[in-house]
């Protein structure tokens, strides 16, 4: 059964305009401007004006001296054939793996046992004390993570990995050095800062679970992954949208570790888009080059974002609509 | 406390053996920060140390200087903290409470500048700072984030003061208060808990940021914690301790702000994602 919510939309329409919440003498919302100019006039400068800008020099050849020289779609063109671009695309997916599916499945998954079994049987404070464990690598610094990280799979006999390996016999490898292994220490790296993100916030999440839910189900002879899949996941549906969303997009923008452990290698086989502008820009002064690089993330993350909140609106509805 | 099956001590062994795993990278910078380069090679970076050996610590601390890249941070993350808030209190005053037209619209605008990607301002931002030569200075830094964060915060705050309690506002404006005044002597005390949260945050993922650091603080003397523990990385030269004492210094600060604010933060951060 649908309400047909045509007329009060009509009416919606009608009604005047908001007024202030502090009560007003003279004049509606207009005065409020005024509070607006000092972020505006800094957003314009720091945001809108280089980004414009930026949007301008995709289409030049300049190496940030003297002028930009205009060479229409020559960018482009080489953008769609530049195989380094394709790969930063895909080690992105792989980054979106690392960052969003791994965290957020582990993350459901830790924080259900925190917060159902540990919680519950083993008392709260310990419950507290495992999620704040798995939430201390999100307070480092990205790059400071990637750090501690490279630390350990340093090649030859110094690397703190290679020396465990060698008590199990197994020879010294360089991680960084050849790839598949490179891009699974990126991946890794993503994976060991992320995790504790989800955790944090399904648990907060979890907290909405009413506890009969559960009960009437177990009567009706659901088993726990039943249980799980029907009911915990569909309440806290928001949380792993918002989650899923974020991670998505920090994946898209993945930069420090990057930079850190591998820089682009070896040969390339590690470079992300983020920081194949910044190469562009600053190691090979190709700054047209590099602003369509970035332009074209820039589209992605847009383009993404606005996919997952039309996907979660459209559920939503149909949730509410009752199908 | 309800009775515990076999199988709980099970999932609790495999929520620990996870811990574990994430607590271990800690362990080994922790432990290995203070070995002796010659006791590492001995003994191995699972080892305690044999006695304790501050020559990595050292090193580390007095070849970048590290005072002086801790008060960089600190001084550029507490000023971004202080005028992020500022700014999108006032924002938020002016959508939350003036209720201007086209706010939806405004708060898109400003969340736009939280998401898209550093990059595609870098080059524009480096070149317009190098040409009023304020490149390589932290006040460039600084401005550039001030609207970073308060472009989350003027989202955050302003559904805050759009639930701000009428009668509180109409009796300051019947007491003869104008707007300002309201801003100041009401709003801002009322709102003062959500406030510190946004400080917290502001400071701490200011404090965590990377490219904008690198590309815009070139020499030694600016850089911030981040950026200096980064560029030595490219040094392979500099022996295990002095890395891992690197990786040490780097978690330390943002570990001590985590203990002192882990309160207030996993309460900001609940309470944003359900938003």
């Amino acid at each position: 059964m649908s309400v047909d919510t045509r007329p009060a939309r009509t009416q919606r329409a009608t009604l005047p305009p908001e007024q202030p919440s502090i009560p007003q003498r003279k004049g509606g919302t207009g005065a409020y401007w005024l509070y607006l100019m000092p972020g505006f006039a800094l957003l314009l400068v720091i945001v809108i004006v280089p980004l414009v800008w930026n949007v301008y020099l995709t289409f030049t050849k300049w190496r940030g001296v003297r002028s930009p020289e205009f060479i229409g779609l020559e960018n482009w063109q080489k953008l769609f054939t530049d195989e380094d671009f394709w790969t930063s695309f895909g080690n992105s997916v792989w980054m979106i793996l690392a960052m969003v599916v791994i965290p957020t499945l582990v993350g459901l998954v830790v924080a259900a046992l925190l917060f159902d079994v540990v919680g519950r049987k083993f008392g709260g404070r310990v419950g507290s004390f495992l999620r704040a464990t798995y939430y201390l690598p999100q307070i480092l610094p990205i790059a400071v993570a990637g750090i501690v990280i490279g630390w350990i799979v340093r090649p030859g006999q110094d690397g703190a990995l290679n020396q465990i390996l060698g008590w199990l016999g197994i020879p010294p490898y360089d991680w960084l050095g050849q790839m598949p292994s490179a891009l699974i220490v990126l991946m890794v790296v993503m994976v060991w800062v992320q995790i504790g993100y989800p955790v944090v916030v399904f648990m907060a999440a979890l907290q909405r679970v009413d506890p009969e839910l559960y009960e009437a189900a177990e009567l009706d002879g659901a088993n726990w992954f039943q249980r799980f899949s029907a009911i915990t996941m569909s309440i806290i549906r928001p949380e792993i949208f918002v989650v899923t969303l974020t991670c998505t997009i920090a994946a898209l923008k993945v930069f420090g570790p990057v930079y850190v452990i591998t820089r682009g290698g070896p040969a390339g086989a590690t470079l992300v888009p983020a920081y194949y502008a910044y190469q562009e820009f600053f190691t090979k002064r190709n700054v047209g080059y590099g602003a369509t690089i970035a332009t074209v993330l820039t589209i992605v993350v847009v383009i993404v974002s606005i996919v997952f909140i039309r996907v979660q609106n459209s559920i939503e509805r149909k949730e509410r609509a009752g199908l | 406390m309800t009775k515990k099956r076999g199988v709980d001590w099970l999932l609790l062994a495999l929520v620990v053996v996870g811990a574990v795993l994430v607590i271990a990278p800690f362990y080994l910078v922790l432990v290995n920060s203070f070995k002796s380069p010659v006791d590492y090679a001995t003994s191995g970076p699972l080892a305690l140390p044999q006695e304790l050996d501050f020559t990595g610590i050292v090193k580390f601390w007095e070849r970048v200087n590290f005072p002086q890249k801790v008060w960089n941070s600190i001084f550029i993350s507490g000023v971004v903290a202080v005028l992020a808030v500022v700014i999108s209190m006032l924002n938020a005053f002016a959508i939350g409470i003036g209720r201007v037209r086209g706010r939806t619209w405004i708060v898109l605008l400003f969340l736009l500048a939280n998401l898209l990607p550093q990059e595609a301002l870098l080059y524009p931002l480096y070149y317009m700072f190098k040409s009023i030569g304020l490149y390589d200075n932290v006040w460039s830094v600084i401005v550039v984030f001030t609207v970073i964060q308060a472009a989350f915060g003027t989202y955050l705050l302003s559904s805050v003061y759009g639930t701000f309690p009428k009668e509180v506002l109409e009796a300051a404006s019947l007491d003869g208060a104008n707007r300002w005044q309201i801003l100041w002597r009401v709003v801002f005390p009322i709102s003062r808990p959500t406030l510190s949260v946004l400080l917290i945050f502001f400071f701490i993922w200011t404090w965590n940021e990377f490219l904008i650091p690198l590309t815009f603080l070139a020499s030694n003397a600016n850089q911030t914690v981040p950026v200096a523990i980064s560029v030595l990385q490219g040094d392979r030269l500099m022996d295990v301790t002095t890395t891992s004492a690197s990786a040490l210094l780097g978690i330390i600060p943002t570990l001590i702000f985590f203990l002192i604010f882990q309160r207030t933060l996993t309460r900001g951060i609940t309470a944003g994602a359900v938003k």
